[in-house]
């Protein structure tokens, strides 16, 4: 028989009390590829042993290959369920290195795509929660309004999932009046399917039974484990990069921020949906600001900073200057200054950073993502151990872990 | 200022005589019987019954969760169960990138799947490696295993990945009942190294 | 109650003296180094007496340039409280890059150094299970040191002429 290319069995292993299950890298989808090779005892939990890196793409090295704009591609494929954030942050990051300060209006249609993106990632999250407890409904009804989310974002950048979104200074073009009529559809329509949604889940008894008391975590480990995000906040700490350190002009707008006590999935799940009910207020409120904008202030969707802003095509053809800025920024002529920083923004799953150093080149010197999913991982096992196994797979998925941030 | 192009004036379905069923193979018919190919009838039989197993690991997979679900609905196709278990399955979807230290699960599972079986490659990483032209990223899984139909995309739009399914409905209904024992892919498996 | 960056520069010059140096402010946060032998010292002070209980990220950076220093662990803190961010960072020579463990202090910090080894071979004295965490297991270099190249090297079916490398 062939030897097992994944367990390394150990001495004794026929002796011993407990069963070795190796809940593999081909998870049933959805999840991502981790390998948890758990020792059971009946249906509990005895230890894990956790393997990650099944899916590393060496982003980090790949950044330092190529200048900023080749970079917001790979951005998107971190986490890619809300792209769009990624994008963002990274164009924050960079603007806040150059010091190019965008315009409010700018501001708050960021806002818009980025709080659609959180939507659209907690949709996932909390439904694959759904799907994992057995309840397959709830998922196939949220995503009619992913897809709804999709399209406003393909009038804006023309891709569905791995949006490679705006430039530095703003965005490519300004939005359309389609994707206006399309987010006012959505504003119409979406909170009565969350309110459907909700009335499945939350106070349903098999859910409440399978989520509560499992795979929870106090705050003091939550903050010693680095967790940030949803699952943070679940476990009581207020913890969140939009009020910390605002960026996007986050400030204006008026929020809050929920959390929850035990840290437990029942939380969790709780939590999330709140924060999409903070979402559509925030969306809402942003879609007011930027309608009172009018006459010239209302075609104003980038910053004036022509050495980092690829001009528009008619431009290119007919003035030579910005056919000479074109070719500076494609060909990657343009040199960063020279420093380092560090900048986060409130990604679906906690604090995104990007952690940018520079020597004058035309691409990074080193550029190292802070990714929340690969720091709280960690506590997997701290969380499951105790537990049974089906709660094992409950955790893994209300944790929100994405394969493509994990190994990044 | 472009105007809308969603549908907001959909046209209601004309359903009352139109059932639709697949066309039927060549062949000699007559009252009561009906003799075509045995391969003709087996074909049409596996391909609208496909059991995929999602190896979905990135970015694809999301995609591939927006076909599966009530917009751009698979099942159609007949495919509403997919399996995780190699040996019920007929059809390996590989989506999203198969890093090095991925290839040799992916190798296994594809060694366990029971003949007859096939595989699509959906998005450019599954094909090519894709945008990650890397020390740890595997540059396409047509190093480790045999493809039958590559989907291109990053990612694919769920009508793309649909209609990569639809070519391997297309092989499957023409394969013939002697393929996998032929010498022909017997000698295309020990390429691969695969006995 | 405030707490400014000059205020954390005083009381860290106040308690290691000249072991703390470069201090610098990048975008409001205060960064500074420190040789490699006390850097759990200065984690300690910054947790016990500035409040700096989260660690928000570890890293490692390689400047192949600057010899005898040429790996260099960064650590970014985080004061909720004040919501105060601080970077340290702790340079080590490529032939002995030993960092002593902040895992003990910090759970966060397990993988994120087992990652800074995989990726630069930064030994961390006293780290519990110090093994490759996203590379294949057999690999036997460190990829992200700038002298080794991005793409897989054994590969034979790129088209140099297709590239513009022909």
């Amino acid at each position: 028989m062939e030897a097992h290319q994944n367990i390394d069995l150990p001495q004794g292993s026929i002796e011993k009390k407990t069963t070795t299950l190796n809940l593999g890298p081909t998870h049933p989808a959805t999840h991502g590829v981790f390998q948890n090779i758990m020792e059971i005892d009946g249906e509990r939990v005895v230890s894990t042993e956790q393997s990650v890196g099944f899916i590393h793409r060496a982003f980090e090295k790949l950044a330092e290959r190529r200048n900023l704009y080749q970079i917001t591609p790979i951005t998107d494929r971190l986490n890619y369920c809300s792209s769009p954030i990624n994008n963002m942050g990274w164009h924050i990051t960079c603007e806040r290195f150059l010091n190019v300060e965008t315009p409010k209006r700018v501001d708050y249609l960021r806002v818009i795509i980025m709080e659609l993106a959180r939507i659209s990632d907690h949709l996932i999250c909390n439904s694959i929660v759904g799907v994992d407890t057995g309840a397959y409904t709830g998922f196939l009804y949220v995503m009619q309004y992913r897809e709804l989310i999709y399209e406003i974002y393909e009038e804006v950048c023309g891709s569905r999932l791995t949006t490679n979104i705006g430039r530095i200074g703003g965005f490519e073009r300004n939005f359309s009046n389609t994707a206006f009529v399309k987010l006012e559809k959505f504003l119409n329509e979406y909170p009565k399917v969350l309110k459907e949604f909700e009335n499945l889940f939350t106070r349903n008894r098999i859910f409440m039974e399978r989520t509560q008391g499992t795979g929870g975590i106090s705050a003091a480990r939550a903050m010693n484990y680095g967790f940030t995000g949803p699952n943070l906040r679940a476990a009581g700490v207020d913890y969140d990069v939009r009020v910390a350190n605002p960026y996007s002009s986050y400030q204006d707008f008026d929020f809050t921020v929920p959390i929850g006590s035990t840290g437990d999935n029942y939380d969790r799940f709780l939590v999330r949906n709140a924060e999409m009910w903070q979402s559509i207020s925030i969306i809402k409120q942003a879609y007011e600001k930027v309608q009172s904008f009018k006459g010239a202030d209302a075609e104003i969707f980038h910053a004036d900073v022509p050495a980092y802003y690829l001009p528009k095509k008619e431009d290119v053809y007919n003035n030579m200057e910005a056919l000479i800025w074109h070719f500076k920024i494609i060909m990657g002529e343009v040199d960063l200054p020279k420093g380092q920083i560090y900048s986060a923004v409130e990604g679906g799953n906690g604090e995104l950073g990007f952690y940018l150093v520079s020597d004058g080149g035309r691409t990074p010197f080193r550029l190292h993502f802070r990714r929340p999913c690969f720091i709280y991982y960690q506590a997997y096992p701290e969380l499951i151990t105790g537990g049974m196994l089906s709660d094992a797979v409950v955790t893994m998925s209300s944790l929100n872990l994405i394969a493509g941030e994990l190994d990044a | 200022m472009r105007p809308v192009r969603f549908n907001i004036h959909p046209k209601e379905a004309e359903i009352a005589d139109a059932i639709s069923m697949a066309p039927a193979p060549d062949g000699i018919g007559g009252e009561g019987f009906f003799a075509t190919q045995l391969s003709s009838v087996v074909g049409l039989a596996r391909k609208n019954s496909l059991w995929p197993l999602p190896f979905a690991t990135s970015c694809c997979g999301i995609e591939f969760m927006a076909t599966m679900a009530s917009h751009y609905d698979l099942s159609r196709f007949g495919s509403e169960r997919v399996g995780f278990s190699p040996r019920q399955c007929d059809l390996l979807m590989v989506m999203g990138t198969i890093a090095k230290k991925m290839a040799p699960v992916l190798r296994q599972v594809y060694l366990q799947m029971a003949e007859p079986r096939w595989v699509i490659a959906v998005g450019a990483c599954a094909s090519s490696g894709g945008i990650f032209d890397t020390y740890s990223v595997l540059q396409g899984i047509d190093q480790v295993i045999p493809v039958d139909v590559y989907v291109p995309g990053c990612p694919p739009r769920p009508e793309a990945i649909i209609d990569g399914f639809m070519k391997i409905q297309d092989l499957v209904g023409q394969e013939s009942i002697r393929r996998r024992n032929s010498e022909q892919y017997k000698a295309l498996l020990n390429s691969y190294g695969i006995q | 109650m405030a707490l400014s960056n000059n205020t954390i520069e005083e009381k860290l010059v106040e308690k290691f003296g000249d072991q703390v140096s470069a201090f610098s402010t990048a975008s409001g946060i205060l960064s500074f180094e420190s040789p490699a032998p006390i850097n759990l010292k200065v984690i300690q002070f910054l947790y016990d007496e500035l409040g700096f209980t989260f660690l928000t990220d570890l890293c490692g950076v390689n400047y192949p340039d600057q010899k005898g220093a040429e790996i260099v662990v960064v650590y970014h803190l985080h004061n909720f409280i004040e919501n105060v961010r601080i970077r340290f960072s702790v340079a080590v020579p490529v032939e002995k890059p030993d960092v002593f463990t902040a895992s003990k202090l910090f759970e966060s910090a397990n993988w994120m150094e087992r990652e800074t080894y995989d990726f630069f071979g930064v030994n961390f004295i006293g780290h519990a299970n110090l093994k490759r965490i996203l590379n294949v297991d057999e690999m036997d270099y460190f990829p992200l040191r700038k002298e080794f190249p991005l793409e897989d090297q054994t590969r034979i079916d790129k088209d140099d002429e297709m590239f513009g490398r022909g």
